[in-house]
């Protein structure tokens, strides 16, 4: 088990002809995920890394029968994309695409609000289930198939805690990114739920970081609805207020959003709070034992 | 990106909305020039910069002669204001907006942002205009009234009478106020703001509403749409180092420490500099290089944070995914190399082809420390930092 996807995932690519596209599609691959198709509007019937590509999301999955897809396609474009996921009725939808208007975004998640599929990001690494599958550009060969589950808003910071779990021998159930735009797909409440009811899941870790509430908002769902261990990090103590760090989503405004607080709330909710990123996979390590 | 008062002032009342008559100076003789045409007794002086809190820095004067004009233009044009929102080395004040005074009855507060609980465009209104709306939020959260817009039908007339019955507006002032928000909720459609904050609304004395202040922040993700919006950018406003850093499409940002951070991925680059903290030291910036950590982009990456002269030491920290680090390290090397480098740096490569990209670093005669883990880097560069 694991969560979203697994080794009976049928991906497509959405993007598959750019230049991001193709070298993940090729990663992807090589890892084996049952990639099946790719989407490029006006380029169908070529064929490329061995896929077909098709025109429409529709046509590619009436013809490969895929539930997930994963777009490469530039930020103008990347919500057209994600609407038409979501309208074909693919079930998870990972956006890697960084830069997408906030107006653009507010109106996919209107949609989404009503709809079977879950997005994951956009501006996030994606989501892998090690040893099955990978949707997404972190690279493979760090993970391990276990037990953790990790959610993160970051990309390299998720890497960190996959190399941590890995030297600890705890490996990953499923590693998602949720991206650190500051509106964006799943939220750290709905993938610990899932984490929480994985049976293969029996630690989670969350890596968080300044700006929005979203941190304090899963430490109140924790009290009362999880009862696996988690290891939470929340980077940003020494960031500026008023300042973007990097993410657009990571900024304190009106003094809310600070790392401080949000390392209270996740603390008072039970969350063993590293202060040092590299404190995550033996602080996980020692709750399990 | 942040625009001036006086550009806020000019797209709002393109959109219709209310604004004092006003005019630009950005030298002495002009704010004279500007005064007269403006054909009162009274005006109001206001230094234009890219901060709030100019009121109580003195960047607002009121006035009521030319002799005064020319006192208190003279005294701001050309110096850096320092206000509670711009840092201790204040913004340059180039411009002044010279504007008609109004003989106000009451200040109210409104602005449309986007709200990431809800995920939706939010109306923030309020009877306690003309000051701060976090400090209001928390003395007296009742005076608060939040109306969220369902991004797929709009903005409805009834929301904007919500608002106006909630401040008391009377007759012609309900339409007036649906006009102002209407305006607003365009400009931020048509225009990907991210956020436009009028404060205060103004009832003046002859009971029209009128934008006294404007602040207009705009979506960078959305700017390249927008060529009429860009041109409004003032460079002057902004950190030179971050935006020279922009530039090469690095994201830099400084901080008042001495130990310079390059990482790539921006929740790894925040980390670090939290653990440099942690371990006793002070980071001198924020600096992600990002996804493809090429020779060129660090090179540039290490000009910007040598440009410093507080930096003592340098950290560098890489997680190689995709890319892999032995082709860092001889980027690096190449960097090093080119920037003549006389300070400490130490070097944390993690991930693919980690080892053979130490084995690069220690082989290159470069006094470069490659550190084993990022707890080890971290204790070092702070070491290192405190020595010199």
């Amino acid at each position: 088990m694991s969560i979203l996807v697994n080794q009976s995932t049928k991906v497509i690519c959405q993007g598959l002809t750019g230049k991001q596209g193709l070298f993940h599609s090729q990663q992807a691959l090589a890892y084996g995920t049952k990639l099946v198709a790719g989407v490029t509007p006006g380029r169908g019937g070529e064929q490329h890394l061995g896929l077909t590509v098709f025109d429409s999301v529709q046509e590619a999955i009436d013809l490969t029968d895929a539930d997930a897809t994963m777009i490469y396609v530039p930020a103008p474009f990347a919500a057209d994309a994600i609407l038409e996921a979501e309208e074909a009725g693919i079930k998870v939808i990972v956006c890697i695409t960084e830069g997408i208007p906030i107006l653009h975004m507010l109106k996919v998640k209107a949609v989404l609000e009503n709809s079977s599929s879950v997005l994951i990001g956009p501006n996030c690494p994606g989501i892998i289930t090690p040893g099955e599958c990978k949707i997404g550009i972190m690279s493979g060969d760090i993970h391990l198939p276990g037990r953790i589950g990790i959610v993160s808003r970051s990309g390299t910071l998720t890497y960190e805690a996959v190399k941590q779990t890995t030297q600890q021998g705890l490996g990953q159930s499923t590693c998602v990114g949720i991206g650190g735009d500051p509106i964006h797909g799943l939220r750290f409440i709905e993938v610990i739920k899932m984490f929480e009811e994985d049976p293969l899941t029996e630690g989670i870790v969350m890596v968080g970081e300044i700006g929005g509430s979203e941190e304090e908002e899963a430490a109140d769902y924790i009290v009362d609805h999880v009862s696996k261990p988690i290891v939470g990090y929340i980077a940003g103590i020494t960031a500026p207020p008023g300042k973007r760090m990097g993410h657009a989503g990571a900024i304190i405004t009106g003094g809310k959003g600070t790392a401080e607080g949000k390392i209270a709330a996740l603390t008072a909710a039970g969350v063993d709070v590293v202060r040092s990123p590299t404190e995550i996979g033996e602080r996980m390590k020692a709750r399990l034992s | 990106m942040n625009i001036h008062e006086y550009q806020a002032k000019q797209i709002l009342s393109d959109y219709g909305i209310p604004v004092p008559v006003g005019k630009l100076a950005s030298t002495v003789e002009e704010a004279k020039q500007c005064a007269q045409m403006l054909e009162r007794n009274a005006w109001v002086l206001k230094a234009q910069i890219h901060a709030g809190g100019r009121g109580q820095a003195g960047g607002v004067h009121v006035v009521d002669s030319f002799s005064k004009i020319s006192e208190v233009s003279h005294q701001l044009l050309g110096t850096r204001l320092v206000t509670k929102q711009t840092g201790a080395k204040g913004l340059p004040v180039n411009s002044v907006w010279i504007e008609e005074t109004v003989e106000l009855k009451r200040e109210f507060y409104l602005s449309l942002l986007v709200e990431r609980v809800s995920e939706k465009l939010v109306f923030i209104a309020s009877e306690a205009g003309g000051m701060d709306i976090e400090t209001v939020a928390i003395e007296s959260p009742e005076k608060i009234l939040s109306i969220e817009v369902n991004p797929i039908v709009g903005l409805q007339p009834y929301q904007c009478r919500r608002v106006a019955y909630a401040l008391s507006l009377k007759g012609e002032q309900i339409r007036m106020m649906e006009r102002i928000m209407r305006g607003m909720y365009q400009v931020f459609i048509e225009k990907d703001a991210s956020q436009i904050e009028i404060n205060p609304l103004v009832e003046a004395e002859n009971d029209v509403l009128l934008a006294l202040d404007a602040k207009i922040t705009f979506d960078d993700n959305a700017l390249s749409g927008h060529s009429d919006i860009l041109a409004l950018r003032d460079r002057e406003q902004e950190d030179i180092k971050e935006n020279k850093a922009q530039g090469f499409g690095l994201n830099y940002i400084t901080l008042s420490g001495n130990i310079g951070c390059m990482v790539n991925g921006a929740g790894l680059a925040m980390a670090t500099m939290d653990l440099v903290k942690l371990k006793g030291g002070e980071p001198a910036n924020f600096l992600d290089v990002g996804g493809e950590a090429t020779a060129a982009r660090v090179t540039e990456a290490f000009k910007i944070i040598l440009s410093d002269e507080q930096v003592k030491a340098i950290l560098v920290n890489i997680f190689g995914g995709i890319v892999q680090c032995d082709m860092i390290a001889e980027g690096l090397i190449i960097a090093i190399q080119e920037v003549k480098m006389t300070i400490p740096i130490v070097v944390r490569l993690e991930g693919t082809n980690a080892e053979l990209g130490r084995q690069l670093l220690n082989n290159s005669g470069l006094s470069v420390i490659a550190a084993e883990d990022l707890e080890t880097a971290a204790i070092k560069v702070v070491e290192y930092a405190g020595e010199l």
